[in-house]
């Protein structure tokens, strides 16, 4: 070595082969440069050895060495027939496992549960798996076909109408509030002291309901028409299916261009046809089962699965809304996002399940399962607004500018340039917002909804099953069902980041 | 070389306070290069990002081929079909491939079929000597073929005009060199281009008038070889023998 001292050099001696130095691979080199190589790190090392065995050791212990596996009822998990300290309480959880899954729904209906959550894995599974085709039909299927199907699945009932008799008691009951807001205004202006006042908006409100009324009457004359009718709900549905199919064709292109859109909207009316016929909807359909009879997994599901797919639209709607130039819509976002960001989860639901129907008008009920859906939607979307509003403002401004010179409109822009790419930036967040609805769903067991929480803790009364290790034995599986769920949502999201930021790597 | 293409009359802009662009007239012909030039914050590049309305103007008008620009910004879109434009810093969408970069407008707002779209981009691509990395991502290549992409997106629409921002500005030195071959290139197949750049080679080989703007007014408008070899306003000298060296 030092012989390269002066600027020439010649080697003499050739060298010798050495052992290669302390090893650094394998496990031996993985603990020696990374476990021991430092006092620190011996130190850091053996309080996280020692974590672990505190940890692990009790839970395996607790879990599966002390456990019971198979009993009738209590008395098996008790010390004094076991003979030794019990850890969990199987059989408990395999007794109450239908009431888990399914709450208080009949026994006799459970299929159906069972049948929804079938078609939600058939369905979204392979929504997930980027390889498969037929993404747009698959995700059409899931996110629009298959809510309407698990809603008359899991809750039942029956369609007296069609898209025609909805609209028509729609704008009916829009133009009735109208002219009810209106007589209430006149009958205030009999005692009121501004009563000219009142009296002449109170006309004027009227005024516009009556018109209104007249508008709509050909609607509403046609819908009590088709309900005079012997087949009322297939009635409706040939005039919904032709009107919806002819706009779709118009819209598509006309007789240039519109073939496909008609084919495929022609296509949707048959799919709907068959499923009204299978599910015998325009006979009753399948016998009702009242939400508050819901409970368990299924509820978990329903809420979760129902406040994910809603609180990212509304979400990046809002984050839209408050980046917009137009200041009603940015004002009306910000004041959304900041009540409901303001607003603990617990108060969303308390006032919307116990304050809301006092507001409502006397008629008008909304379910309670409903409510909680909506109160939850709501909440994660204003923060799902801030997370979209993170990956928008990463965005740079030249992006839409060179979208913009492309002749792209705004709506272009945002939906095909800026919003891909935001949502790419807050992949992580996003996720952590749907993780932590998926455990928050347990909040709705305090509004009188039983979700697998909710569940669990009512089964704990059961005298049958109590024992000293029961709550420890259902809180331990509950936990092991919420880490299932939010660790394969973690895992997919990382899954999902790597793949849509190809762009990324080099 | 008839009837002007872009006819900017009486265009004046204010940021806030501050009076960007005063008075600009400007006509250019069908088929014209035009180079503007100036030191920077002399109001180029807001003057030709005002063309295609991705800047607004307080006062004045720009009538390209025929679609009045107006202060109300009325035929945005009917401009921007008919005018390409090519940025400083590439912008490039770099959740797309280079193809899918070229094929997104003519899809979108032209509404060409897929197929026909990507046998456009192919053409075009091949046209900036790119071709064959139609499928990576634009972070995968230099500044250089970032640009010569863009270029080629910008074609795709099939635009009447050509604006380029200061299109070399962001790149290494030996890639300059690829960048304005292509444009040279473009040059000659006739295409109406408006360049704001520092490149006077480029401008003396390939305008056919070159605008020297300072404190956003044009101070002069002259074929290059009169431009460069007599300048005539003083602020011109000092510009060129500043950046002529």
């Amino acid at each position: 070595m030092s012989d390269v001292i002066s600027s020439s050099f010649v080697r003499r001696d050739l060298l010798a082969e050495r052992p290669a130095p302390v090893k650094t691979t394998g496990f031996i080199g993985l603990m020696r440069t990374r476990l021991f190589n430092s006092p620190t790190n011996i130190l850091l090392t053996i309080l996280g050895a020692l974590l672990l065995w505190f940890t692990i050791v009790p839970s395996v212990k607790f879990l599966m060495v002390d456990a019971i596996w198979s009993g009738r009822d209590r008395s098996a998990c008790l010390v004094e027939n076991a003979g030794f300290a019990v850890g969990a309480c199987w059989p408990y959880i395999q007794a109450k496992l239908p009431q888990l899954i399914y709450g208080f729904y009949p026994e006799a209906e459970r299929w159906r549960v069972n049948l929804t959550l079938l078609l939600a894995a058939v369905l979204l599974l392979p929504l997930l798996v980027p390889r498969l085709p037929a993404k747009s039909l698959n995700a059409g299927l899931f996110f629009a076909a298959f809510p309407v199907v698990a809603f008359f699945l899991l809750h039942g009932g029956g369609i007296k109408g069609f898209g025609l008799s909805w609209t028509a008691g729609l704008l009916q009951l829009f133009d009735e509030s109208i002219l009810g807001a209106g007589q209430a205004l006149l009958s205030l202006s009999k005692t009121s002291a501004i009563a000219p006042l009142l009296w002449v908006v109170g006309s004027l409100v009227v005024l516009l309901g009556t018109a209104i009324q007249w508008l709509i009457f050909p609607l509403t004359w046609l819908r009590d028409y088709i309900q005079g009718t012997g087949q009322p709900v297939w009635a409706d549905f040939a005039i919904t299916a032709a009107i919806v199919c002819l706009i779709a064709f118009v819209l598509g292109g006309g007789v240039r261009t519109g073939g496909r859109a008609l084919a495929s909207s022609i296509g949707t009316f048959i799919a709907t046809a068959i499923v009204i016929k299978l599910m015998d909807l325009d006979h009753g359909g399948l016998s009702i089962v009242a939400t508050n009879l819901w409970g368990g997994l299924l509820v978990t599901l329903v809420v979760s699965v129902t406040g994910i797919v809603t609180s990212l639209p509304i979400g990046i709607a809002l984050a839209l809304g408050r980046r917009s130039t137009i200041p009603l819509i940015r004002i009306f976002s910000i004041a959304f996002i900041e009540f409901w960001r303001g607003v603990p989860l617990i108060t969303v639901l308390f006032f919307a399940t116990y304050m809301l129907p006092l507001f409502l008008p006397g008629n008008f009920t909304v379910d309670g399962l409903v409510r909680a859906l909506i109160g939850i939607a709501l909440f994660t979307g204003a923060y799902q607004a801030e997370n979209v509003r993170g990956g928008l403002a990463a965005i740079p401004r030249g992006q839409s500018e060179a979208a913009a010179a492309l002749g792209l409109s705004w709506w272009k822009t945002t939906s095909l340039i800026v919003l891909p790419q935001a949502l790419r930036h807050v992949i992580p967040n996003l996720v952590n917002s749907f993780i932590s609805l998926f455990k928050d769903t347990s909040l709705v067991s305090i509004v009188a909804l039983f979700d697998l929480l909710g569940s669990l803790r009512a089964s704990f009364s059961d005298p049958k099953w109590s024992t000293p290790s029961t709550a420890f034995t259902g809180f331990a599986f509950a936990g092991i069902i919420y880490f299932m769920f939010c660790f394969g949502m973690s895992r997919y999201s990382l899954f999902v980041e790597h793949r849509l930021n190809a762009h990324r790597r080099n | 070389m008839s009837d002007p293409i872009v006819k900017i009359s009486g265009l004046n802009k204010w940021y806030g306070e501050f009076h960007v662009l005063r008075d600009i007239d400007l006509e250019v012909k069908k088929g014209e290069r035009i180079v503007i030039c100036g030191p920077s914050g002399s109001g180029k590049s807001t003057l030709i990002r005002c063309i295609n309305a991705l800047e607004e103007f307080q006062e004045g008008e720009i009538v390209v081929d025929g679609i009045e620009l107006g202060p109300n910004l009325k035929h945005v879109d009917a401009v921007r079909r008919e005018v390409g434009m090519v940025f400083q810093s590439f912008n490039l969408f770099p959740h797309l491939t280079v193809l899918d970069n070229c094929t997104l407008a003519p899809i979108w707002v032209r509404n060409i079929p897929k197929r026909d779209a990507e046998a456009t981009a192919m053409k075009f691509l091949e046209r900036v000597k790119i071709p064959h990395q139609a499928n990576k991502f634009p972070g995968q290549m230099s500044g250089g073929q970032q640009q010569r992409v863009a270029i080629a997106r910008a074609l795709t629409m099939n635009p009447k005009v050509m604006l380029f921002d200061e299109p070399t500005s962001a790149l290494d030195p030996e890639m300059v060199k690829e960048v304005l071959d292509t444009m040279v290139d473009l040059a000659e197949e006739g295409m109406t281009m408006l360049v704001v750049t520092h490149e006077m080679g480029f401008a003396r080989e390939v305008a056919n008038r070159v605008v020297f703007m300072d404190a956003g007014q044009i101070i002069e408008a002259n074929t290059p070889n009169e431009f460069f070899a007599a300048p005539q306003h003083a602020r011109t000298k000092l510009f060129l023998s500043q950046i002529l060296r």
